[in-house]
């Protein structure tokens, strides 16, 4: 039998732990979907600079450690003037990590729809913002479902970079509880509160590209 | 199904590796222990072989700018090989951590530990100290204009350590409600004090001295609340050897040459109350 000793005097800990990675996961969820579409708007825009800055940020922040950036905010921040939170620090980096990858799911879709519809959908008077929003994003949708499931299974998990910067998420309070003692069946105990999350999002996913694949619109 | 063939066999591979590595690790003494005089061993062998830190900024740290490694514990150990074998270059140093040293020392690969270690009552079972010749506590690190003074002013404050050190639950059974924060390791929490994301940093004065050194915006404040007194480890079956060590620390403090290498590394003279025998002292003790 798995022996939960290790929990005594520590289950406040785990529960914060516990809520505050389920935290900072729906928010930097919403975020980089938010900043992710936005960067993928850009570097299909067919304006120079916005491509050139989209590509930039996806590439700066797609090629360089989520450690080494979220602890780059946490220090760099307050010496601009900046102060934050661990948990906001935590999430922002963490948004602008996963929205990198974001983008190029978006933009994979998006410029998989044949030119054609984009072309129709000007000359019946639409503006580019319309033609987006009516016609090629319901249809990109459905082919950038996966692998944004899979970008948020990726945050859920990415969330426990906020144990180095004592952002109090689950993995700290494993860090915590293991100071004087065994950590290997904290971290499992952990892992499964991770699984706990991820598996059903995990499902989810999978549930929503089977019926996308089937109706062929949303 | 060829990658289920791929997948046994790269775990395997993985799970062979760990094997090996985890017999390669086995002990292997050096037979000069069995020597009635360890004293005389080491003469015979014309090297002394220490034990010694290379992390530990003025204690024992590898230098980068030329690889040596330096500190107040290396110049002691030094001086020990000068008047042991007529030379000071005549010394070994073999890097330890807190998880190899007593294997290393009982296993005979090591003369003698002497990388910041801290006399318990515990590991005087399986070894024997030296006299204290560092008197370590933990202690606070703040910003030169900070309001706190004492560890008694940290009620509430933002106090930073590293994961895994006990110096944690020490300063919490002082100031419950201290706002405590655990970071991957000293580095990481000194950056974090620098950056203003605590307000002080707890943990013994001998790790905070060295950061201190490194900005000098930052300064030591409040009474030990722990009491850290390192001792040199000498294998039990070595009690010449122990003896050896006693006098030649009592010879130093006598002729001057410690509180020299005290004021050379940690700018400052060393205290006048120093014990003689001391363990550890913590509030959770």
């Amino acid at each position: 039998m798995f022996d939960f000793g290790f929990l005594e005097g520590y289950e406040q800990d785990f529960i914060d732990g516990f809520l505050t990675t389920i935290g900072v996961s729906l928010f930097a969820l919403v975020l980089s979907l938010a900043l992710g579409t936005v960067i993928a708007v850009f570097r299909i825009s067919g304006v120079k600079p916005l491509e050139w800055f989209g590509t930039a940020y996806v590439e700066f922040f797609r090629n360089t450690p989520l450690v080494i950036q979220v602890f780059f905010f946490y220090v760099g921040l307050p010496a601009l003037g900046i102060k934050l939170s661990a948990f906001l620090v935590g999430s922002f980096g963490l948004s602008i990590y996963t929205s990198s990858y974001i983008a190029e799911a978006i933009r994979a879709g998006i410029q998989s729809v044949p030119k054609g519809q984009m072309e129709a959908a000007r000359s019946s008077g639409l503006t580019y913002i319309q033609a987006m929003q009516y016609v090629i994003l319901p249809q990109a949708f459905k082919l950038i479902v996966p692998p944004l499931g899979n970008q948020f299974i990726n945050l859920v998990k990415n969330s426990s970079v906020l144990a180095v910067i004592a952002g109090g998420d689950l993995l700290y309070a494993a860090d915590v509880a293991g100071t004087e003692q065994d950590i290997t069946p904290i971290y499992i105990f952990v892992a499964v509160l991770y699984l706990l999350l991820t598996i059903p999002l995990s499902l989810g996913v999978n549930y929503l590209e089977r019926r996308w694949s089937k109706a062929g619109t949303r | 199904m060829k990658w289920k063939k791929w997948l046994a066999l790269s775990v395997a591979l993985l799970m062979a590796l760990m094997v090996a590595a985890c017999g390669s690790s086995a002990d292997q003494g050096n037979g000069d222990q069995q020597a009635a005089s360890a004293v005389e061993a080491i003469k015979k062998r014309g090297k002394l072989v220490v034990g010694v830190k290379y992390d530990t900024y003025l204690f024992g740290y590898k230098d980068p700018a030329d690889n040596q490694v330096k500190g107040f514990e290396i110049d002691l150990m030094k001086e020990l090989a000068k008047r042991m074998l007529g030379d000071e270059n005549k010394i070994e140093l073999k890097e330890v951590n807190s998880k190899t040293r007593i294997k290393l020392l009982k296993g005979g690969d090591i003369d003698l530990i002497c990388a910041t270690m801290t006399i318990t009552e515990k590991r005087k079972e399986e070894i024997d100290f030296s006299r204290v010749y560092f008197m370590a506590g933990q202690s606070l690190l703040v910003h030169k204009d900070s309001p706190i003074k004492d560890v008694k002013d940290t009620a509430g404050k933002r106090v930073a350590t590293a994961k895994g050190a006990t110096s944690g639950k020490n300063i919490q059974a002082v100031v419950p409600n201290v706002d405590l924060k655990l970071y991957e390791n000293y580095a990481d929490a000194f950056t974090a004090l620098r950056a203003g994301q605590v307000d002080a940093l707890t943990t013994d004065d001998s790790i905070l001295m060295g950061m201190q050194q490194q900005d000098p915006n930052y300064k030591l404040v409040g009474e030990h609340f722990t009491q850290e007194p390192y001792g040199i480890g000498v294998d039990k079956k070595n009690k010449d050897l122990l003896e050896y060590v006693n006098k030649f620390l009592d010879d130093i403090m006598k002729d001057g040459t410690y509180d020299t290498l005290y004021k050379k590394w940690f700018k400052k003279d060393p205290p006048k109350d120093l014990p003689k025998d001391a363990v550890q002292k913590s509030p959770t003790t």
